[in-house]
């Protein structure tokens, strides 16, 4: 990947850092939801949700000291931080659906004005399946998506309607991608912020929904 | 005092057909001796019921790699390329589950439950031919239980009354499965004798296991 994608992923993963309060519990999608965890506040207590089983999700283990009895959603061998706890997957989905996960920060194939998410399909194409999204934008009490603004082929993920298979109806609260921080408001797609190096038109041109421009758009 | 079994022996009356369960997340948790052995076997037409589709070359995954599960129920099925090449050429169904609707469907099937409500999946694909409930003004989906002929579930020790200890993050499906199938099979690590494990330390209890598999049986 080259250092100038890097960077706007670091972006992305700093400025939805800035979204979790003290004391969250917070789950982080496979992808680049997961660079969220080399930032977090050292001012801050936060723990990582994971879903196959525990709370206080730590980073990836020195080589040679991996315990093939903890992994992540992923199946890498990660570590448990001191305060963590471990239970098997119906308690894990039952804090997560009983809306006791206080962020989620999920990847996306599209988003749309109404806060619809599609993440889990392309219909004969990409298939990874539905894992714990679908009950994590349900159930957790926040949902930030974590993307790039356009696809590879350069076309907005941001639509009117999204035309894929949906994750779930009206539950995305925040878009941060590399160009813009979009809030999913009552009265639609509210931009907020723009990153430093883009303009407001630019973002509008690469957005295929109706974008409602803050009076004060700030830069991040 | 369960049977005690290699792993050979405890797959030996698994039909061709038959619907199996097996606890594990991406392999970790996952009774990979049972798997291999079902695997050596040449069992086929098997029903498949577990949360992800693996690796190509761990556990579970191997079977559906070599053509033997003709059904798939998964949450997951991303990280093993053959499951979504057979889903998309028709050669293997595969329904995809939630993974929190999965394994309370599970969970439902082993605690004499009928079903429960979930708002997940309102709203998507999930939702079709499901019945939709309004409870308090919110919408939700009546999913049904899930059971199975066989349970293959993981332990790191138990003890010959069946009593685990599944460490740290490799109870995940374990549990629950063990609840919901027939004939519940627990692969483990280490076997001691009754009254060795501290009762405290147990977290799935014996009596819904129906046979040990130990390599060192003897």
């Amino acid at each position: 990947m080259s250092a100038a994608k890097d960077l706007k992923r670091e972006r992305i993963a700093r400025r939805i850092v800035r979204e979790l309060p003290d004391n969250a519990l917070v789950n982080l999608g496979i992808g680049m939801p997961t660079l969220v965890a080399n930032y977090l506040p050292k001012d801050k207590t936060i723990f990582l949700h994971s879903e196959n089983g525990f709370i206080g999700l730590g980073p990836h283990p020195e080589k040679g000291k991996e315990d093939k009895d903890i992994v992540n959603a992923g199946g890498a061998p990660v570590t448990i931080m001191p305060g963590g706890c471990f239970f098997d997957s119906a308690l894990s989905f039952s804090i997560i659906r009983g809306g006791h996960v206080d962020v989620t920060v999920l990847g996306a194939l599209e988003v749309d004005e109404e806060g619809n998410l599609a993440n889990y399909m392309i219909p004969g194409k990409m298939v990874p399946g539905i894992g714990g999204a679908m009950d994590l934008v349900t159930g957790a009490k926040k949902v930030i998506i974590a993307m790039e603004h356009v696809n590879k082929y350069g076309a907005p993920k941001i639509l009117k309607k999204c035309t894929l298979p949906l994750t779930a109806k009206k539950e995305v609260d925040i878009i941060v991608t590399d160009m813009a921080f979009i809030r999913v408001t009552q009265n639609g797609l509210v931009l907020e912020e723009i990153a430093e190096d883009t303009t407001v038109e630019e973002v509008v041109q690469n957005t295929g929904a109706k974008l409602v421009v803050h009076p004060k758009i700030l830069e991040f | 005092m369960k049977k005690i079994l290699t792993p050979e022996e405890a797959v030996e009356n698994i039909h061709d057909g038959a619907i199996i369960m097996a606890g594990g997340f991406m392999c970790c948790g996952q009774a990979l001796r049972l798997a291999d052995a079902l695997l050596a076997k040449g069992s086929k037409d098997l029903t498949l019921i577990t949360n992800d589709a693996g690796f190509p070359d761990g556990g579970m995954g191997k079977l559906i790699v070599a053509g033997r599960v003709k059904h798939l129920i998964a949450s997951h099925i991303g990280l093993n390329p053959a499951a979504g090449q057979k889903m998309n050429s028709g050669e293997m169904r595969v329904d995809l589950v939630p993974q929190g609707t999965l394994v309370e469907r599970i969970r439902c099937g082993g605690a004499g439950l009928g079903g429960f409500l979930t708002p997940t999946g309102v709203g998507t694909a999930v939702e079709e031919g499901k019945k939709k409930i309004k409870v308090d003004g919110r919408d939700y989906l009546l999913e049904t239980p899930l059971k199975a002929d066989f349970g293959f579930i993981k332990a790191n020790v138990c003890d010959t009354m069946g009593n685990g200890f599944l460490a740290k993050s490799t109870k995940n499906f374990n549990i629950v499965m063990a609840m919901a199938s027939q004939h519940t099979i627990l692969e483990t690590d280490r076997l001691v004798k009754r009254g060795e494990l501290d009762p405290e330390q147990v977290n799935l209890p014996g009596v819904f296991i129906n046979a040990i598999a130990h390599e060192g049986k003897k």
